[in-house]
């Protein structure tokens, strides 16, 4: 039982920054745009709001400045998708090119000059440390929900929460139409680009989020490239989660509990009879079986587990 | 409209290529000081790897002074563009080449057939030409110093340690330190978790953490970042960092010790003969006897007299009347692995693929 508990721990403990992104992601390919830029995203965010904790000691400024610096990121990508109807694939991967090497050349210019103006190897003054709640925290296993950070206890409220905007208000079903059928959508006197612009903005400012859950929280430093592929991931979350933001945190507990496992296994001396570099590469291979399964799930039965009809597509009034 | 948008893509990757490139540019041939290039997998800036080469590339810069110029490349991946770094470098003016990473060694074999006249130095491969070495250390060494203070300071006798791969430099790691700490507690164990990953702060830590679910006091580590060493220190448990002083990085006397490289007195000689024309190829693996790798000063938590017993064991090596692979020693299947009386021959050293007693985990 004390097993699992911990196990459960250390899997929430990393995968609050996988849930922050995978949101993000859902919201912004829910109108239609694709945005492969995660990992550039997260990164930035990740530094923004390490330089910043840094500089002034405040985590939720340093909260803040992580999604603004995500939200001005992903707009460029809204500019070339949505404004200027640029390829989403390469503008998104443009993205992360330009974030991860933009992040990096910035982390070692950043720090104080005691440190040769490098924040690697620099101390957070303080971080968001882990708050149990009382009673609830010693129920065996599900205790492990309750003794996590403020940014995983605030997801306990952001992914019902957007579920219920996703599908049960008239805002959550115009992101869905635009996404689904950009003509409809204009016809119905919804502005296609302005809901693209807002809601890959909004996706940028979780990915930031997400970043800074890492650099503030579970690894409180600053690395070169420390989100370590964490916004590739997103991308195949978000299609395990069936664009499906009540669905997101499943897929980043299978994901994340395969990782912990594999550790656990190990660090209790358990036989491998599965080789750890098997393992390392596990959750991929469900993004394929899960791919899989859904496009013969999507043939018999048309609408819930379908990607946005529109998505990677771009759209103007006078198309044919 | 479209052109405009391929054209800010275009902008946008180029700008990312310059950052990519640090903004570094080689420098134009001239005549003068003698002139060294260094070529880094990553950049000195990560506070690991390549900032302990660094540390040994200024320690020759202050060595020589104005009679040489160091030409460095820093974030070389190690593909066909390292082949090219080393020419620039060449074109540059350099005369010795110096590369940090194992999977260059192909590529500067190349290189070094090509240019007769410049000599190559390889950190931590297998191949040499007439004009190329490589080149390492015995940081198997600072590791047994470092488990005898790891069985020390543990209260359970149960120590961790967080692996990247299961190369034989790794394992041979692995062994030093489960040695060293049986050597203080005959009892101790070290279990192993394999992360499958050089560099990556999230999975060496989600490591760290297994191991101290289970009970371990004690995290050792064989990665780049610090992030095993904080974990540890974040419940209150001890770590023993590598590559540099975490002691001093993490700001915590908990960090107990970490076993560290001296490259600059490897690079040192090696320039001081290509200047003056004595160079020799040569496949050098260099220990304590040469200063190859130290210790960083210990914690204070750590009993002075132990301290001491543990300085005897470094006499003990650096004088050379003793070494860590000593037979006898069995692996943790049973089976013996050297037989009594005598240190282990280099090349088993080079090729190590199994666990010693006391070592919890499987190689493969």
């Amino acid at each position: 039982m004390d097993f699992i508990t911990k196990l459960l721990a250390a899997t929430i403990a990393m995968g609050t920054s996988l849930t922050y992104a995978t949101l993000g992601e859902i919201y912004t390919e829910k109108t239609g745009i694709l945005n492969l830029g995660m990992e550039g995203t997260m990164l930035m965010g990740a530094l923004a709001g390490f330089a910043t904790a840094m500089a002034t000691a405040n985590l939720y400024l340093a909260i803040l400045v992580a999604m603004l610096i995500g939200g001005l990121l992903s707009t460029i990508h809204a500019f070339l998708c949505v404004t200027m109807r640029a390829n989403q694939v390469v503008s998104g991967l443009a993205i992360t090119m330009f974030g991860t090497g933009l992040a990096n050349f910035l982390g070692q210019r950043l720090g104080p000059a005691s440190n040769n103006y490098n924040l690697v190897g620099m101390n957070l003054p303080s971080k968001f440390d882990n708050i149990a709640v009382p009673l609830l925290k010693d129920i065996p296993i599900l205790g492990a929900f309750f003794d996590v950070s403020v940014l995983t206890y605030a997801l306990y409220i952001i992914i019902p929460f957007s579920w219920y905007y996703m599908y049960k208000t008239k805002y959550g079903l115009a992101i869905r139409a635009v996404g689904e059928s950009p003509k409809t959508a204009t016809a119905m006197g919804l502005s296609v680009p302005r809901l693209r612009y807002l809601y890959t903005i909004i996706g940028g400012m979780f990915a930031g989020l997400g970043g800074a859950c890492l650099s503030l929280s579970f690894t409180p430093s600053w690395n070169d490239g420390m989100t370590g592929g964490k916004g590739w991931i997103v991308i195949a979350l978000v299609i395990f989660a069936t664009w499906n933001p009540g669905k997101a945190v499943i897929g980043t507990l299978v994901f994340g509990g395969i990782t912990s496992l594999q550790f656990s296994l190990q660090a209790a001396g358990v036989k491998m009879v599965i080789p750890t570099q098997f393992l390392a590469f596990a959750p991929y291979l469900i993004t394929f079986f899960t791919l899989s399964v859904m496009t013969i799930l999507n043939q018999n039965r048309k609408g819930s587990f379908a990607s946005p009809s529109a998505l990677g597509t771009s759209f103007a009034i006078d198309d044919k | 409209m479209k052109k405009l948008s391929v054209l800010l893509v275009l902008l946008l990757l180029s700008t990312t290529l310059m950052f990519a490139q640090g903004g570094k540019e080689a420098a134009p041939a001239a005549a003068g000081p003698f002139k060294v290039g260094v070529i880094y997998i990553t950049s000195p800036g990560d506070m690991g790897y390549s900032y302990m080469h660094d540390q040994g590339t200024k320690a020759a810069e202050a060595y020589f002074g104005d009679k040489i110029e160091v030409i460095r490349m820093e974030n070389v991946p190690e593909n066909d563009a390292s082949a090219r770094a080393m020419e620039q470098l060449i074109d540059a003016g350099a005369k010795i080449v110096f590369a940090n990473s194992y999977n260059y060694q192909d590529y500067m074999l190349q290189v070094a057939k090509e240019n007769p006249n410049v000599y190559f130095e390889h950190c931590s491969g297998y191949l040499s030409n007439e004009n190329m070495s490589n080149y390492f250390g015995r940081m198997y060494q600072m590791r047994y110093l470092s488990g005898m203070i790891a069985a020390k300071m543990s209260t359970t006798g149960k120590l961790g340690y967080v692996g990247a791969f299961n190369t034989p430099e790794v394992v041979r790691g692995i062994n030093a330190f489960a040695l060293g700490a049986r050597a203080v507690n005959p009892k101790a164990t070290t279990t192993v978790v394999w992360t499958n990953t050089w560099y990556d702060p999230s999975l060496e830590r989600q490591g760290a953490i297994a191991l101290l679910d289970q009970g371990i006091d004690v995290i050792a580590q064989h990665q780049d970042t610090t992030e095993p060493a904080k974990a540890a220190i974040e419940r209150g448990k001890y770590a023993i960092g590598y590559n540099a002083d975490f002691r001093s990085v993490v700001g915590s006397d908990n960090v107990l010790v970490s076993p560290m490289w001296d490259w600059g007195n490897y690079m040192i000689p090696a320039i001081e003969s290509a200047m003056n024309g004595t160079w020799k190829s040569q496949a050098y693996w260099g220990g304590l006897e040469d200063k190859m790798v130290h210790l960083s000063p210990i914690s204070p938590l750590v009993p002075k007299d132990f301290q001491n017993v543990v300085m005897a064991k470094q006499a003990e090596i650096a004088n050379g009347t003793w070494d860590v692979f000593w037979g006898p020693l069995k692996d943790n299947k049973g089976a013996v692995r050297q037989e009594a009386g005598g240190k282990m021959a280099d090349d088993k050293m080079l090729t190590m693929d199994w666990f010693v007693e006391g070592v919890i985990g499987s190689v493969k």
